[in-house]
């Protein structure tokens, strides 16, 4: 779709040997999700990206799902940013999510903007981009719609699903509500449930959004217009969440911008203002407001225990799934307890349950990082995991 | 490259002993895991279902890289969080001293565990009654190295005072073995007062009165 077949070109240089393919499909308006909400909506697209090849009895997809700013780029160079992948380190041929051997998938989430269908996609019903006539959806709607795609693969079990922060309550989700389709379970730096905190940063982003005037209630598509002030202020305050005090020090301390003084006016004389001035203005680039909206509600509603008669081991009764937890020693986004909150609950029901917390003082984005002991423990348990399901190891092979 | 799972057999007397004890393909928590040697054991001789919890980061790690299923944890605060009976067998090797609340940890495993092995340092051992009876000073020994000050064993016991916790829990001794410092197992019909003086450790195979389905 959008901006995909312009960008093929630097696509083709690089990201070679990943086995990069770009697909989109479409579920037609007579097989609409069924929504928490209690509405249902179709029809609807899911745009994904896949690399690596399946397998003739497709055993070996493993299936990724993206944090609230990520998108189905896991692996690839970013066609609107140019970036390498926000995953390229963990993901590709030999690493830890090997693409030699695995079947990558990445959809763009039900509720996007690279894509998928979301708020600034196109109404069928009225020609015009959805605005808040997008129904608000959850993780659990989002998690319904891959669920299509995955049907659509032909695939009756994934291997694997992993994705850190959002994208690991999707993976907490796919387990409670798919147990027989998820064979291992990785949720990394994430919670079981949204917390207060993260809602009122969630809030102060979204008013950020909305108190710009060029919001328009919304439908600031028809007035040709765009709310970037604000959703850089979202993006900024948001930014923040993901560091750590220390690293922000580390990085920044107070060392000033280009200057050697101060110029007693509001201008960015700090570097860490100017690096977020950056962080927000760079994103309204690849975010469209609306799902910024969209995505972070449908966060603040998750809440696995509340879904399971507010017994978050109900959510993994019989469960067979393998599942490796991490959590991060500097998030304070998705501290360790909540973490640890979720391996309680594997655990009283007997579950089959890794749990490691990685020493890091990069913030709730050390899941972004090559942190060596991260990837080491993912790639120790995803080849246990391959050696219980039959799958290649690296031992047994040449 | 991947880390291989190490081979490490054989180098433990009491992983030898516990795992003569353990059905084969059976559930198994170890309790106190460490680097996951025991549990490695298990899984490559008995093909059971290996989990573990273990209090260290590093060894937690070093054991989910090497593919095994643990968690990082703490024998005196997480095991109440399992299910009564939820595993075959539930291990604690030579960990038990360095808990804080040794009765309710072992009442947990007894909870959790169809069968309990606990193995443990025989503070009878009279190499250590000597010390504190020449020298009036703690023992130091290979199995006990650390200053009084500095040592994690907090809860030290005899064979004596171990039987007296089982017998006070309720529990059967289905099995109990000491051996010596060569690794030697003291003969079976030796009485308790040998074994616990010539005893350098002991392994237990416990379940509680109460009757449990076998296994």
């Amino acid at each position: 779709m959008m901006a995909i077949n312009s960008s093929a070109h630097h696509n083709d240089i690089a990201d070679i040997g990943v086995g990069l393919n770009q697909a989109t499909v479409a579920f037609p308006a007579d097989e609409p999700l069924d929504l928490d909400s209690g509405k249902t909506f179709g029809p609807f697209t899911i745009a994904y990206n896949t690399y690596g090849s399946l397998n003739a009895v497709k055993t070996n997809a493993i299936l990724i799902c993206h944090a609230l700013t990520g998108d189905q780029h896991v692996a690839n160079c970013h066609p609107l940013t140019e970036k390498a992948g926000w995953w390229s380190e963990l993901v590709g041929p030999g690493k830890p999510i090997d693409t030699d051997r695995y079947f990558v998938i990445c959809p763009n989430i039900l509720g996007g903007c690279l894509g998928s269908t979301g708020p600034a996609s196109i109404n069928p019903e009225t020609g015009a981009p959805y605005g808040l006539k997008f129904p608000v959806i959850t993780i659990g709607d989002m998690v319904a719609a891959q669920h299509r795609l995955i049907d659509h693969l032909g695939i009756d079990q994934l291997f694997a699903v992993l994705g850190g922060s959002m994208g690991g309550m999707q993976v907490l989700e796919w387990a409670s509500r798919y147990k027989d389709r998820v064979f291992a379970a990785l949720p990394i730096a994430t919670a079981a449930w949204h917390s207060s905190q993260n809602i009122a940063f969630h809030e102060v982003g979204r008013q950020a959004v909305m108190a710009d005037p060029n919001w328009q209630r919304g439908d600031y598509h028809a007035h040709g217009v765009v709310p970037r002030n604000g959703l850089a202020v979202a993006r900024m305050a948001a930014h923040i969440t993901y560091l750590s005090e220390d690293a922000l020090h580390e990085k920044f301390g107070r060392n000033l911008q280009n200057r050697s003084d101060l110029t007693f006016t509001f201008d960015a004389d700090f570097q860490v203002e100017s690096y977020l001035r950056h962080q927000g203005s760079t994103f309204v680039d690849r975010f469209d407001p609306n799902s910024y909206l969209y995505i972070t509600r449908a966060m603040d509603y998750f809440d696995l225990a509340a879904e399971n008669g507010d017994v978050l081991a109900n959510a993994f009764r019989g469960t067979r799934t393998r599942f490796c937890v991490v959590s991060f020693t500097s998030d304070w986004l998705y501290p360790t307890r909540e973490s640890r909150e979720i391996v309680q609950a594997l655990n009283a029901v007997a579950a089959n349950v890794s749990f490691v917390e990685i020493e890091s003082n990069a913030g709730h984005d050390a899941f972004l990082l090559d942190e060596p002991e991260f990837f080491a423990t993912i790639r120790g348990f995803i080849e246990s995991c391959a050696a219980k399901r039959g799958l290649p190891t690296l031992d047994r092979e040449d | 490259m991947l880390d291989k799972p190490k081979t490490l057999h054989a180098t433990r007397v009491d992983h030898l002993l516990i795992a003569e004890m353990v059905a084969p393909g059976s559930r198994v928590l170890d309790v106190g895991c460490g680097d996951g040697e025991l549990l490695q054991l298990l899984a490559d001789t008995k093909a059971v279902d290996a989990r573990g919890v273990e209090l260290s980061r590093e060894r937690v790690n070093a054991c989910v890289a090497r593919g095994l299923s643990v968690i990082q944890g703490d024998a005196d605060q997480d095991l109440g969080d399992y299910p009564d009976q939820a595993f075959d067998f539930a291990i604690l090797s030579l960990t038990i001293q360095a808990t804080l609340r040794p009765r309710e940890v072992l009442e947990n495993l007894l909870r959790i565990g169809r069968r309990a092995i606990v193995s443990f340092p025989n503070f009878g051992h009279w190499r250590i009654r000597t010390d504190l009876l020449l020298w009036g000073r703690m023992p130091s020994t290979p199995n006990l190295p650390e200053p009084w000050y500095a040592s994690p064993d907090s809860h030290l016991c005899t064979i004596r005072d171990f039987v007296e916790l089982c017998e006070l829990l309720d529990t059967v001794v289905e099995e109990a073995v000491a051996f010596n410092s060569s690794g030697r197992r003291l003969p079976i019909e030796r009485s308790l007062s040998l074994q616990n003086l010539f005893g350098e450790k002991a392994v237990f195979k416990l379940r509680h009165r109460a009757p449990t389905r076998d296994i």
